[in-house]
């Protein structure tokens, strides 16, 4: 197996306290302990509430913020202990992208995208082909003479990822990339991003608090808080069977299939029959099952609730089915559907299951 | 006016001139030097260093606040050291030099703290030298207010070169002084203070006209 093209071993990073005397505070670990390794080619996700220190994992990629302890080694060049001046051009291989875009109002859009090409030394007559073709390949090739403050969110984007791509890195970093977007916006930047993945083979890695980027474009994911990664895997398998409580709230904010008990309240005055929701993914089972299942044991299911999305391209959901037929029959088709998928048993109206209620 | 004040007064003018732009030349360039020093080396900025800091900061604070006639004696010696001699024009401007440098070093200063710290960081991602973030981001990101700072230096500059006429170094201010004021013609004073406002706007017109034209928006 062919080394990672990004891996942090045991990294530490602490900032120093602030404030002084007695009203110095404690030096904050923004980042605890980290040990990940990310694979040439994919695109990985790194989701988190702010302030669990995924911008500050993501910095130490690319240097701009050094161990405090472990190691950071990025395309076999260990991080550590390299001089300011030893680390820029690691630096210059790697592209960033940033939620504020961090373009520089006093140039032009093809001046920001040929900041890096000057930075790497490239002859003018060099910059400028370069600089015509990126933004052909992201799609604004008619903005190259405007001012940034000229373009919508989405437009400043854009040139962000064009001017990131610029010297051809191996791996592109972003940051809370589309959170200043709005949901069609952000849409619009993934498949960008996905189409940088796919089409320029160049690792990813996204630093989100969006499910719906991790959604979208991500092979494998980790879940961090309080600088700690608490969950890692394949986006898929993490998200359709989520262990740690971060992760499950994530899960929820990403699709609202699974009934609150408000809504549970207002289903059992609507619908008195036996109230059961069952989980649709690869893992648990298909809607297919869930409808043979029924089927096989003469029971009607009504859906009530629920929904089916995708997620890293794969179906992913849940249904809450009111489920009308003779006691034994639906007692049948209770068991088949425990056989087939997770399933959580609300009861009926009148005799209310207390398993669901934790939900 | 009498006809034989006219050569005095163009004379006066020239001094003027001639002090205002050497101070604006050499305070400039000497107080974007040290405006810059002070924001790089300021705590979390790109080349943190809390003794340079310190010192330039209190530098500052100290020069800054004397005024400009008492700092323009109290530089006395220094004066002599450099120049030679404390009197006459030369010796004046080399006091106002080092006046506007403090000036134009915390105007400096305060135009460049308001530059997002994200377009910097974006230049040190794309692996760009201290020295080239200096000269490729911070001052054309904040050539506009930089621009207006300088016009208001300008401002501040004719100001010391008033008193520094009156203490001998010639020029508009001592010329109004000497054949206005004392002289109880008002009208010449008038005259004097019309060409002073008339420079004033005219500089303060091309500075906007500067500073809107590097804000390209």
């Amino acid at each position: 197996m062919s080394h990672p093209l990004l891996s942090f071993r045991d990294a530490v990073k602490e900032f120093p306290a602030r404030g002084r005397g007695r009203r110095r505070g404690a030096p904050v670990r923004a980042v605890d302990g980290v040990t990940l390794d990310i694979d040439a080619g994919e695109v990985f996700g790194v989701i988190g509430y702010s302030g669990a220190g995924k911008s500050t994992l993501v910095r130490l990629a690319n240097a701009l913020e050094t161990t405090t302890a472990g190691s950071v080694v990025v395309d076999g060049t260990d991080l550590t202990g390299l001089s300011e001046a030893q680390l820029r051009p690691v630096r210059a291989g790697i592209g960033m992208i940033f939620q504020q875009f961090n373009l520089l109002a006093s140039r032009t859009v093809a001046g920001n995208v040929a900041y890096p090409l000057e930075v790497a030394g490239w002859p003018r007559a060099d910059r400028d082909a370069r600089v015509r073709e990126l933004l052909d390949f992201v799609g604004i090739g008619d903005k190259a003479d405007v001012h940034p403050a000229r373009l919508s969110g989405g437009q400043k984007q854009r040139v962000g990822i064009a001017r990131a791509l610029a010297t051809s890195p191996r791996l592109l970093l972003a940051d809370e990339a589309t959170s200043a977007l709005d949901p069609e916006t952000t849409a619009d930047v993934l498949a960008l991003l996905q189409r940088v993945n796919r089409e320029l083979g160049i690792t990813v890695v996204v630093i989100t608090h969006e499910m719906e980027v991790v959604r979208s474009i991500c092979h494998r994911v980790a879940v961090m808080e309080a600088g700690r990664v608490v969950e890692l895997g394949d986006a898929y398998r993490v998200f359709s069977a989520p262990e740690h409580p971060v992760t499950r709230r994530f899960v929820a904010s990403a699709l609202r299939d699974v009934p609150s008990s408000a809504v549970l309240a207002r289903l059992r005055e609507r619908h008195p029959g036996r109230i059961v929701t069952a989980r649709i993914d690869e893992v648990s089972g298909s809607s297919a099952q869930v409808t043979r299942v029924l089927a096989e044991h003469g029971v009607d299911g009504t859906i009530v609730f629920g929904g089916i999305t995708e997620l890293a391209e794969r179906p992913y959901g849940s249904l809450t089915v009111e489920l009308v037929g003779h006691d034994a029959a639906v007692h049948a088709a209770l068991d088949g559907l425990r056989a087939a998928t997770t399933v959580v048993d609300h009861g009926t109206a009148t005799r209310p299951a207390a398993e669901g209620s934790d939900r | 006016m009498s006809p034989d004040l006219v050569p005095l007064l163009g004379q006066a003018f020239g001094e003027t001139v001639f002090m205002v732009l050497i101070t604006l030349a050499v305070g400039g360039v000497c107080g974007l030097a040290l405006g810059l020093g002070l924001y790089l080396t300021r705590p979390g900025n790109l080349l943190e260093h809390r003794g340079v800091f310190a010192v330039l900061n209190v530098a500052v604070n100290v020069v800054r606040p004397i005024p400009f006639i008492i700092f323009l004696v109290a530089l006395g010696p220094v004066t002599r050291a450099v120049v030679g001699t404390t009197i006459g024009t030369g010796a004046f401007t080399f006091a106002m030099c080092v006046m506007a440098s403090f000036v134009f070093a915390r105007l400096v200063e305060q135009n460049l703290v308001s530059i997002d710290p994200g377009v910097i960081e974006a230049a040190r991602a794309m692996g760009a030298s201290p020295l080239r973030i200096v000269r490729t981001v911070v001052v054309p990101e904040a050539l506009s207010p930089l621009i207006l700072g300088y016009t208001f230096l300008f401002v501040g500059v004719l100001d010391m070169s008033a008193i520094a006429g009156y203490l001998g170094a010639g020029g508009l201010g001592d010329f109004a002084i000497v054949y206005g004021y004392r002289q109880y013609d008002w009208a010449l004073t008038a005259l004097v203070v019309v060409i002073i406002i008339v420079v004033v706007q005219l500089v303060q017109w091309l500075g906007n006209g500067l500073a809107r034209r590097a804000l390209r928006r």
